[in-house]
């Protein structure tokens, strides 16, 4: 079981000093076991402060974050074993990568753990094959790597110990559409084999919209949206007035609407826009 | 953490000391550390410690933020006053002693000198940003060129360098996060299992500082850069009437200490 609980979280970066800031402030939140969960917002909304929380790499300036129900930050040796429970992949994992070889660098992890060898080994195995690294590459060095290759390299070391609970800071960032799609498609293979939480950041509306079972939007430090994708983009305004982009199929139904088009339900994917056009026009759906 | 680090930080601000030219600042903190070490007597040493205070009070620069850029110097400074308390001849304070009235003073005055030392830099660094100091530096070392040193080179050289201290910084903390977010740990553990831990850092700080000097290399002479021949300035500096004020001053203020010298003062 790994339940995620944030009560009235505060964090203040640089206290007592002139360049003090609010990061984020009154957090409230519970994420169930294996939810797939995507966190909004635009840069400096506190995103990355939140999630650095959530494995106690950030200790709270106020406030409580528990898992199953204990607290993360009781004492040190609770900090340093909540890592392993909750990994966390930074944006660019890539730049962490600093073995000679591609084995022994997904093995970081699990080594730290102070597992034995054979268990180290089936891990690695496990994790790249999750992330689709093939086996032939384990003695090459990551640096020699392309940059998709290196970035599923990144995760399967996070993979390898693994975590009750995976959080990743846009882990589609600077990759092409086709490296894009292997990692979502490598992350939901994941989530589905070991039944883990995820916890995605993402500036990509359609891939939040598709993957998601729950939407976070943050604003200004705070959770300003809350809810199934459903539920979030059928306030499309509110998401557009805080800075952020809406699905592109919810773009065109906010568009077809205001030219007069009577489309019904929340629209924000490509499948529920054209059945919505279909039932506007009297087609049948089929 | 790391960011907290104060060495060669610039306070941005509007005082006097912030318009001054860094040409004038340059040549002032000059004459303040010849000054500092032709102070001899208490009446010296009394003088230089009231210009840094009134250079303090004029650049608004706290003495709380002076204290804490000293504290990765206090071994130093507490090593030269221990070795001059103890290596001083002279009459001891309680006889039989090894502590002499002499050793003690010495001990003072050299803490003094130091801490005067490091405080007088300080307030040329909080005051002037680095990329005016390195303009200031390169315009005053200028007729160095004519011997063939490559004074445009240092100072950009210098520049790059100031310049990516804060981002270097930065990109550290990030890397540290992530490995300890696998499970690293840098603070338990003998020296050899520490210096280990330190590897998962470096490597990847390394790569990154030389992509890094790759991509900038690539900007610069993207952006027709080829050295400094024929370079002109966007931002001319101008000597003003404070500018030779503060000179004269800072002359006066070395004449002063040399004549307090002399009366062993």
């Amino acid at each position: 079981m790994s339940v995620i609980t944030v009560e009235n979280l505060r964090h203040t970066y640089s206290a007592g000093t002139p360049f003090e800031k609010v990061a984020i402030d009154n957090i409230n939140l519970t994420i169930p076991q294996g939810q797939f969960v995507g966190l909004l917002g635009h840069t400096g909304s506190g995103k990355s402060t939140f999630i650095q929380h959530l494995n106690a790499l950030l200790q709270p300036t106020s406030g409580r974050v528990l898992l199953d129900g204990e607290d993360i930050n009781r004492d040190k040796k609770s900090r340093h074993d909540v890592k392993r429970k909750v990994g966390l992949v930074f944006q660019y994992p890539e730049y962490q990568l600093f073995e000679e070889t591609v084995f022994a660098d997904i093995a970081f992890g699990p080594k730290n753990m102070g597992l034995k060898k054979a268990e180290i080994e089936e891990r690695v195995r496990e994790a790249a094959h999750f992330v689709g690294v093939e086996e032939r590459l384990f003695d090459r060095s990551p640096l020699e790597l392309s940059g998709g290759q290196k970035r599923r390299v990144a995760i399967a070391g996070v993979i390898a110990m693994r975590p009750g609970v995976l959080i990743l800071d846009e882990p589609t960032a600077g990759l092409d559409p086709a490296g894009c799609r292997k990692i979502l498609a490598n992350i939901c293979n994941y989530r589905a084999e070991s039944g883990a939480t995820v916890i995605i950041v993402s500036h990509n509306m359609d891939d939040a919209a598709r993957l998601t079972e729950r939407l976070i939007v943050f604003d200004h430090g705070h959770v300003a949206m809350d809810g199934t994708p459903e539920e979030v983009f059928s306030r499309p305004q509110e998401l557009i007035d805080i800075g952020l982009a809406v699905p592109q199929s919810t773009a065109l139904a906010m568009a077809l609407r205001e030219k007069g088009m009577a489309l019904e339900g929340a629209i924000f994917t490509h499948e529920q826009l054209l059945k919505a056009v279909k039932r506007a026009k009297g087609v049948g759906t089929c | 953490m790391l960011k907290d680090i104060t060495l060669g930080q610039f306070f941005p601000g509007d005082t006097i000391a912030h318009r001054l030219d860094p040409r004038t600042k340059l040549i002032l903190v000059l004459l303040y550390i010849v000054a500092l070490f032709q102070a001899t007597g208490w009446v010296g040493y009394g003088l230089v410690l009231l210009a840094t205070a009134v250079c303090m009070a004029a650049s608004h620069i706290s003495p709380k933020n002076i204290f804490k850029g000293l504290k990765p110097m206090l071994f130093i400074i507490a090593l030269t006053a221990l070795l001059n308390i103890f290596y001083t001849t002279g009459t001891p304070i309680v006889p039989g002693w090894i502590i002499t009235w002499e050793g003690l003073e010495r001990a003072v005055k050299m803490m003094l000198r130091i801490t005067l030392l490091i405080a007088g830099t300080f307030l040329l660094t909080y005051t002037t940003s680095p990329m005016a100091l390195t303009d200031g530096l390169e315009l005053l070392m200028n007729p160095l060129k004519k011997l063939h040193v490559p004074v445009h080179e240092m100072t950009i050289m210098m520049s790059m360098a100031l310049r990516f201290i804060p981002t270097l910084i930065e990109e550290t903390d990030k890397i540290m996060s992530a490995q300890k977010a696998r499970g690293a740990d840098f603070e338990n553990g003998n020296l050899i299992q520490r210096a280990q831990a330190l590897l998962p850092i470096l490597v990847p700080l390394f790569v990154s500082a030389f992509r890094r000097a790759d991509e900038l290399a690539v900007a610069m002479e993207s952006r027709c850069y080829h050295g400094g021949e024929g370079r002109t300035r966007m931002k001319q500096l101008h000597m003003a009437q404070r500018d030779w004020v503060a000179l004269v001053c800072g002359v006066l203020f070395l004449a002063a200490v040399i004549v307090l010298k002399r009366f062993g003062l």
